[in-house]
């Protein structure tokens, strides 16, 4: 069998709340060996967030093994220790799954791993050819290097915030955490263009990835809009600049909704035809772009006065099967129920010990011909403490045991 | 750090940040575009709004770092050149509608013939294959389809899309991911293949955290609330929304309401400075911020507290309301625009903007610098976007073309 992209590559991952999870998985499913290294003392509060899965029986805690954020965000295979680095043993097992790592990656707010010791100065010393990853919300320098980096937060200051809404209304959020799926990407970039680097050159680095100067780098055309044109972006509602009809159109149903771009005057006449040719889209004006935009709100009310007729799928069809864009907007049933997405087999059901059976487990959104990714449901907080300390570090089973009495594996 | 590979780049606008973040770890980048110039410099802003291929914003934005060739790829000499340029590099990107390359003889199979080493990553709305590959994808039909858009906006209103079109750049971003992952690969295997970015997976994902877990469980579907997005339930049992943005003096900010222990501290000391501005805060005078959550709360409580939130951030500007959060660990943010980030004194200090001269502009330009800091040299924006076929005769030449043939190729409208 051939080997995966990044079999041979160790991690260790302490990282909490979403960006360096989602970060490191690009990894983890192809093929690295990765250590989480968590502590029930102060767990990641993604464990803690809600919905839980309802499989407590009455009077059992919810715990920390049900939560949904959790699970959807933990899909690769890792293996589980705990760790309380409030116990100095800890800090030593620590220190040795360093030695073993290629490399470290952690999402602390600056100060906690340096408080240890455990900052890359620290880490160096025990493995000089160490890869060290450290995500926050502000980056490791700087008078907001403590702050802790919240998503919901990271996607106003990031401008994220206010790309969203009416001309005559404040802007809403166009998701909750959007930094927090925006700015790993370039976290996986680094860390693979650092194994790569380091393969040929054997020097290891110190990555200071800060979600704020992520996120940034995808809106760079409004900073320089701003700059060149003293322009600030204006809320559109559902319009486009340079096309129409461009919206969201009600449809037959409940809450039913179809997105209608039509992106050029070609599209435009197709989009005619699908729609049986109305007297009303005859008008010359419309036959080019900067018509229908001069007109675009009667031309929103003539085509929703035809999509509501119609369920969205059929909507969709119709127009997708002339070549004009066109899509559900889609709720959490529609998603499971994506044909598109489920060729491509993005739900991979699975069974939890804790949470029963479920769907939700996902593969990075990439393809590729040569290697499939190994999807798993989440580590179980210390799942593999014995056999990490065991098999990996060589440690006898009376030491694990014993040191598990003093509350370092808590 | 990748200056060692080699990129060929065949993206439109909805893509060419696949290419750029590579050349922000130090690949060579070259793009490649049709005679006379890509059709999408014309698309979007421009410099001092003039309408010239040569000063397109987003062409600016996600081009700098790149050398740029023209080339046409479908005339018989073009895609002679163009293969003679495979075989000198490690990846092919490209956004294509999908079976485009195939259909002019340059797909995976075609481009893997003469070099086995070379990787092409497809970005797409929805994929090479299945039953949407054909769909036309522009950016708020993708956006819908990939769940992003039923959950934001006003309940009396329609669902929103973005006024800035970025939503490809999700999947283009994953394909520079998928990229790496293959070059990763080929160490193992000594083969290249053939890798996917897809938008509508990437939106799922980004969506997936917040309305799986109540689907799968109770067969909930979230949907959209205005400036607020997670529900919080009442003591009474029923649902409250609270807002995740607020307006003030001068703008919104976002503020991350947690009632639990951790914020108990934070919590207690917004009111004091709350009640600095003169506003009353009634119940919460004596409210158990540690022991109590939204689950102790009465609706009138509730709204009680929104009420006096608003009025603070109302009283203050975003400037002042950050300073108050960065000094107290306050969770809220200010809703920054262009002018606001260009002077966020956190980025100040870290020199995170860099200057990039546009000589022909006469002109320099502020661009966001590297989306990381390593220890191993500066990953990010170097020189600005290439001029319509700038590193034409560096290019031609290093494949052996002399000056003359290179006239040639300009007269008969390949390069």
């Amino acid at each position: 069998m051939t080997k995966k992209p990044f079999e041979g590559v160790k991690i260790v991952q302490l990282c909490w709340a979403g960006v360096g999870v989602y970060t490191l998985n690009y990894l983890s499913h192809y093929g690295a060996t990765t250590i989480r290294v968590e502590t029930s003392t102060r767990p990641d509060p993604v464990r803690l967030f809600a919905p839980f899965a309802p499989t407590n029986k009455e009077g059992e805690p919810v715990g920390l093994e049900r939560s949904a954020f959790f699970s959807i965000t933990h899909t690769a295979p890792e293996l589980g220790i705990t760790l309380n680095f409030k116990q100095p043993e800890a800090i030593e097992i620590f220190k040795k799954l360093v030695v073993w790592a290629d490399v470290v990656g952690e999402g602390f707010p600056t100060g906690v791993m340096d408080k240890l010791g455990l900052d890359y100065e620290g880490l160096k010393q025990v493995n000089p050819e160490i890869i060290m990853f450290r995500t926050c919300g502000y980056g490791h320098t700087g008078p907001m290097a403590d702050q802790p980096g919240f998503g919901s937060i990271l996607t106003a200051v990031t401008m994220m915030d206010t790309i969203t809404g009416w001309p005559d209304r404040p802007p809403v959020p166009p998701s909750t955490y959007y930094t927090d799926q925006l700015s790993p990407m370039y976290g996986s970039l680094s860390i693979m263009a650092a194994l790569d680097y380091r393969r040929r050159t054997g020097k290891g680095q110190y990555i200071d990835h800060a979600q704020i100067e992520a996120g940034l780098n995808y809106i760079t055309p409004l900073i320089l809009d701003y700059q060149a044109n003293n322009r600030e972006l204006a809320l559109k509602g559902n319009k486009c600049d340079y096309a129409a009809p461009h919206g969201i159109y009600r449809c037959r149903g409940d809450d039913r909704w179809i997105a209608i771009a039509v992106m050029s005057d070609e599209e435009w006449q197709s989009f005619i035809k699908a729609i049986g040719s109305p007297d009303w889209t005859q008008k010359p004006e419309y036959a080019n772009a900067a018509g229908r935009i001069a007109d675009s709100d009667e031309i929103d009310r003539r085509v929703e006065k035809w999509t509501v007729n119609y369920p969205p799928e059929k909507v969709q069809e119709m127009l997708q099967s002339a070549s004009v864009g066109s899509g559900v907007v889609a709720n959490a049933k529609d998603l499971d129920e994506d044909p598109q997405l489920n060729h491509y087999n993005f739900y991979r059901e699975m069974e939890h010990p804790y949470m029963g059976k479920l769907r939700y487990y996902h593969p990075d959104p990439v393809k590729l011909s040569a290697v499939e990714p190994d999807i798993r449901r989440p580590v179980l907080l210390g799942e593999h403490t014995d056999q990490i300390c065991t098999e990996i570090l060589g440690m006898t089973q009376e030491e694990v045991d014993s040191l598990r009495e003093k509350g370092v594996f808590d | 750090m990748l200056s060692c590979y080699r990129v060929l780049d065949l993206t439109d606008d909805k893509a060419f940040i696949c290419g750029r973040a590579l050349s922000d770890f130090g690949a060579e980048v070259i793009k490649i575009e049709k005679p006379g110039g890509d059709p999408s410099r014309l698309k979007g802003a421009f410099y001092e709004d003039e309408a010239d291929p040569e000063k397109n914003l987003t062409w600016f934005a996600f081009n700098s770092n790149k050398k740029g060739i023209t080339l046409d790829i479908e005339s018989p000499r073009g895609k002679e050149l163009f293969l003679k340029l495979v075989k000198t590099a490690d990846v092919v990107v490209e956004s294509f509608a999908v079976g485009y390359l195939d259909r002019i003889g340059l797909g995976y199979k075609d481009l893997s013939q003469v070099n086995s080493g070379i990787v092409l990553t497809s970005i797409s709305g929805f994929g090479q294959e299945g039953p949407y590959k054909d769909y036309k994808d522009p950016d708020i039909v993708v956006r819908a389809l990939g769940g992003l858009i039923y959950t934001a906006g006003y309940e009396d209103r329609p669902p929103l899309g973005v006024s800035y079109e970025h939503t490809h750049y999700l999947g283009a971003m994953n394909g520079a991911v998928g990229t790496m992952i293959a070059l990763a690969h080929r160490v193992h295997t000594g083969r290249g293949q053939h890798v996917e970015g897809i938008t509508q997976q990437a939106l799922d994902i980004v969506c997936s955290a917040e309305i799986e877990g109540p689907y799968s469980f109770f067969g909930q579907i979230p949907t959209r609330h205005g400036r607020a997005r997670a529900a919080v339930t009442l003591k009474d049992g029923s649902t409250y929304y609270n807002p995740l943005l607020w307006p003030c003096q001068d703008g919104f900010i976002a503020l991350n309401l947690l009632l639990n222990p951790t914020a108990a501290k934070n919590n207690l000391s917004m009111m004091e400075y709350i009640k600095q501005d003169s506003i009353e805060i009634g119940p919460f005078e004596t409210w158990d911020w540690a022991g109590k959550s939204w689950e102790n709360m009465s609706r009138e409580q509730a709204d009680k507290l929104m009420e006096l939130l608003g009025e603070f951030f109302m009283n203050h500007t975003k400037d002042e309301l950050l300073k108050l959060a960065t000094e107290n660990r306050f969770q809220l943010g200010p809703c920054n625009n262009a002018e606001d980030i260009l002077k966020y004194p956190q980025l100040t200090a870290r020199d995170f903007w860099k200057d990039i001269e546009h000589p022909e502009l006469g002109t320099t330009l502020k661009y966001p610098g590297g989306a990381v800091v390593t220890t191993q040299g500066y990953a990010g924006i170097r020189r600005r976007a290439p001029l319509i076929g700038e590193n034409n005769e560096e290019i031609y030449q290093e494949l052996g073309l002399s000056e003359s043939e290179i006239q040639n190729l300009k007269e008969q409208k390949v390069i």
